[in-house]
């Protein structure tokens, strides 16, 4: 290969004359894989430091700066059989980790306080009904004192500093009540213990902490892990460019392409960038922008545009348009307005903290004006009213929603749904008509062999291995069928028309009908590869197949009482056999994303709530006017980050299992908010009549938190069972 | 009683050392690769092939 490849863009200072780069590595998938490709790479000239993260398949390499191309480093990993995929960290993912950093952090420190803090309770608590002198009981007060103080200082940061935003805005959130029943039972604790009383609230204020922290820390785990697998598909996505420096070829990054660059666009390349053709003719398929599976013919002075795949011949561009690409903006407006839409749903958590902070915040004061009314004293009065304040604080309730959502993200995660967005199970449980796209989603991304049946094996085999020598997207596909991966010594591409090798000193070729000498029926829905050896010959047809268990699921999706309907952007005859195999009665073709987006809301104005399955830059608006959406991976990088949830590999029944297991999710959710409710029917009477004494508090605030948490493991078996 | 004086801050002094022995483990990066960890114990890569 002549051509060299430019990764600079990718590396980073990493301190002492080192640059640093990040990889996410494709194939990992034992121990052994680990120590292979951390050698691979160290036994490169200058690598001063390689290291594999299983957990989230990235590979960390850092080299003296000078010492070697980047590039050599992916040569490395191919040659010891990965693929790695270099990529720059999101900044956005960067904050997260160092938030979850920050969270674990305060969580051990309020954990590490509650638990000692519980030691000296208990004795006070027992001592309290036996024999304690009130002087250890002091000693004790003043023990925990120094211990909840600083923990709580330091733990309840990430509260303080919410609710602090939350009251500078002018509004109430759960922080608001957690940050005042925190405070004032620590101040209200001081006091008491310098009045040598029998109670002190230290331990409530720190266990309050520490459970809520728990429920936060759980929340930031499953969307941490979402995020690390979203940015690897976003890395594994992101292609090269070949950009003429004077008349050399350099391979750069798309992300390094500027406008006004020329680039080449070889045959089964996708486009990476919009552009005008300077030179060179070709059939592009436009299937991921317009939906249409069709190919149409370009020549010099056309614009096409990123993501469409050029099929047979090689094109010069002048890029017009990097990365913000026209058409690609146009669908950017439209998502924009069609997300604005959909944040008027609440999350489930959200809405019931509106409601509750300011019940909680009413009680405390109608408690401590009612027993100033009756008569008791000040002292007594605002310690009943702390007393409330803490047992309604939701700690049962901050742990009902994220437990289950981490515990179903667990059960998605393993039946290869990836959610994108927390609150995306409980919208999947609301849904009733599931929408969806065709290309890509209900059939497979890539064209499968059609008339396999009716071919000689022997020749397809002979085919397929012929085809591993072509780049043309359909030889792709149809290579994937050879056994033996090993191409033909000699085999020779002639671009737009096809490969030719000898084969047992004759010679055979594969590609387009005229090349082969071959006449083929011509089928709309099926695009033909020939083949012909010696005298043998044959047309292969090439065609969307329906994802192997998309009936079973259809079907599955139907007896559950979706409804279900399909609109695409591919031409009315290519849906309507796939629509009649699946019996879905309600289908449209023809489609532009503005009239897709139309449909939806015109239905979601009829009440349907609607779950949008499809891949493709022209579904992404309409995956965001829907009520929640899913993509299959492969889809562009816009729809994937749109979608609420993706899902991986070649079946459709993930979309089946997401919605059963939200379905499932959703009424522990529901259940975990009665149990918090019904908590606090009971202990709430109790903490007003002033009968909750530290003791009841912390019994039932840990008792209830177990209690939600255990129900929330019920999510494991995702109601698929 | 007198005892407590001394035998309380000793066991805070114990779970404070458990504290900061978690800490270090956080920011040292301990955690930063679970499923890994669990595989590197069982590879030779400190034996010279």
């Amino acid at each position: 290969m002549t051509e060299s490849l430019d990764l600079s863009h990718y590396a980073k200072p990493a301190g002492k004359g080192t640059l640093g780069m990040e990889l996410a590595v494709e194939g990992v998938a034992c121990g052994g894989c680990i120590a292979r490709i951390e050698g691979a790479v160290k036994r490169l000239p200058g690598v001063t430091e390689a290291r594999l993260n299983f957990t989230n398949r990235r590979l960390h390499v850092a080299w003296a700066d000078g010492a070697l191309k980047p590039a050599q480093i992916l040569q490395a990993l191919e040659d010891s059989g990965y693929h790695g995929h270099p990529f720059v960290p999101l900044r956005a993912e960067q904050e997260e980790t160092a938030q979850a950093r920050q969270l674990t952090r305060c969580m051990a420190v309020a954990g590490f306080a509650a638990m000692n803090i519980m030691l000296l309770s208990v004795s006070v608590w027992s001592g309290n009904v036996t024999d304690i002198t009130p002087e250890t009981r002091d000693f004790f007060h003043w023990a925990s004192g120094l211990i909840a103080l600083p923990a709580a200082a330091y733990a309840g940061r990430p509260f303080f500093a919410s609710a602090w935003r939350a009251l500078k805005s002018r509004s109430l959130n759960m922080d608001v009540p957690i940050s005042l029943g925190v405070l004032l039972a620590l101040t209200m604790s001081l006091v008491e213990t310098a009045n040598h009383a029998e109670h002190a609230y230290f331990d409530s204020a720190v266990m309050l902490l520490f459970f809520l922290l728990v429920g936060r820390a759980l929340d930031h785990a499953m969307r941490r892990k979402t995020r690390a697998v979203a940015g690897n598909l976003a890395a594994l996505k992101a292609d090269t460019a070949h950009r003429f420096a004077g008349d050399e070829l350099v391979s750069v990054p798309v992300a390094a392409l500027n406008a006004g660059d020329r680039i080449l666009v070889k045959p089964g390349e996708s486009v990476p960038a919009d552009g005008i053709i300077l030179g060179g003719t070709s059939e592009i398929d436009e299937s991921l922008i317009t939906g249409e599976t069709a190919r149409h013919k370009v020549a010099a002075g056309a614009t096409i545009y990123a993501g469409s795949i050029n099929y047979s011949g090689a094109l010069t561009l002048q890029v017009t348009a990097a990365r913000g690409s026209a058409l690609i903006d146009e669908i950017e407006k439209l998502l924009d307005k069609a997300s604005s839409a959909k944040s008027r749903t609440m999350r489930l958590a959200d809405r019931a903290s509106r409601v509750y902070a300011p019940i909680v915040h009413v009680t405390a004061a109608l408690t401590l004006v009612g027993w100033l009314i009756k008569g008791a004293s000040l002292h007594d009065a605002v310690l009943t009213a702390i007393a409330v304040l803490i047992i309604t604080c939701p700690c049962a309730l901050a742990l009902a929603i994220p437990a289950v959502q981490v515990v179903a993200s667990g059960t998605l995660f393993r039946s290869n749904v990836i959610l994108n967005a927390g609150d995306a199970i409980e919208r999947l449980a609301e849904v009733n008509t599931i929408v969806f796209d065709k290309t890509g989603t209900l059939t497979l991304p890539e064209p499968q062999i059609a008339n396999a049946a009716a071919l000689d094996p022997d020749l397809l085999q002979r085919a397929a291995r012929l085809a591993l020598s072509s780049r043309h997207p359909l030889a792709i596909a149809l290579a994937r069928e050879a056994v033996m991966r090993k191409p033909f010594d000699g085999a020779v591409e002639e671009p737009g028309q096809g490969v030719r090798a000898l084969i047992d000193g004759a010679e055979a070729r594969l590609g387009s009908a005229e090349f082969c000498d071959v006449v083929t029926a011509n089928d709309p829905n099926a695009s033909a590869i020939c083949f012909r050896h010696r005298d043998r010959f044959a047309a292969i047809a090439m065609t969307q197949k329906l994802r192997p268990d998309a009936i079973d699921a259809i079907r599955s999706l139907r007896e559950r009482g979706y409804e279900l309907r399909i609109l695409s952007g591919d031409r009315s005859e290519a849906v309507a056999p796939i629509a009649l195999a699946l019996g879905i009665d309600d289908w449209q073709g023809c489609l532009k994303p503005a009239e897709k987006i139309a449909r939806i809301e015109e239905w979601r104005a009829h009440g349907h709530r609607i779950l949008m399955v499809g891949d493709g830059l022209n579904d992404a608006p309409s995956l965001a006017a829907a009520h929640v959406s899913l993509s299959p991976i492969g889809a562009a990088d816009v729809t994937q980050a749109q979608a609420d949830a993706v899902f991986v590999g070649e079946r459709l029944r993930p979309v089946l299992d997401a919605v059963t297991t939200a379905v499932c999710a959703r009424t522990l959710m529901a259940q975990n908010l009665w149990l918090a409710a019904i908590y606090n029917a009971i202990a709430v009477p109790i903490a007003i009549a002033g009968a909750v004494t530290p003791l009841i508090a912390a019994l039932a605030m840990s008792g209830s938190s177990l209690l939600v948490t255990l129900n929330a493991l019920r999510a494991r078996t995702g109601g698929s069972s | 009683m007198n005892v407590l004086i001394y035998l309380v801050p000793m066991a805070l002094g114990l779970g404070l050392l458990g504290l900061f022995a978690f800490l270090w483990a956080l920011k040292s990066g301990q955690y930063s690769d679970v499923d890994g960890a669990a595989l590197r114990v069982l590879s030779d890569d400190d034996v010279e092939k």
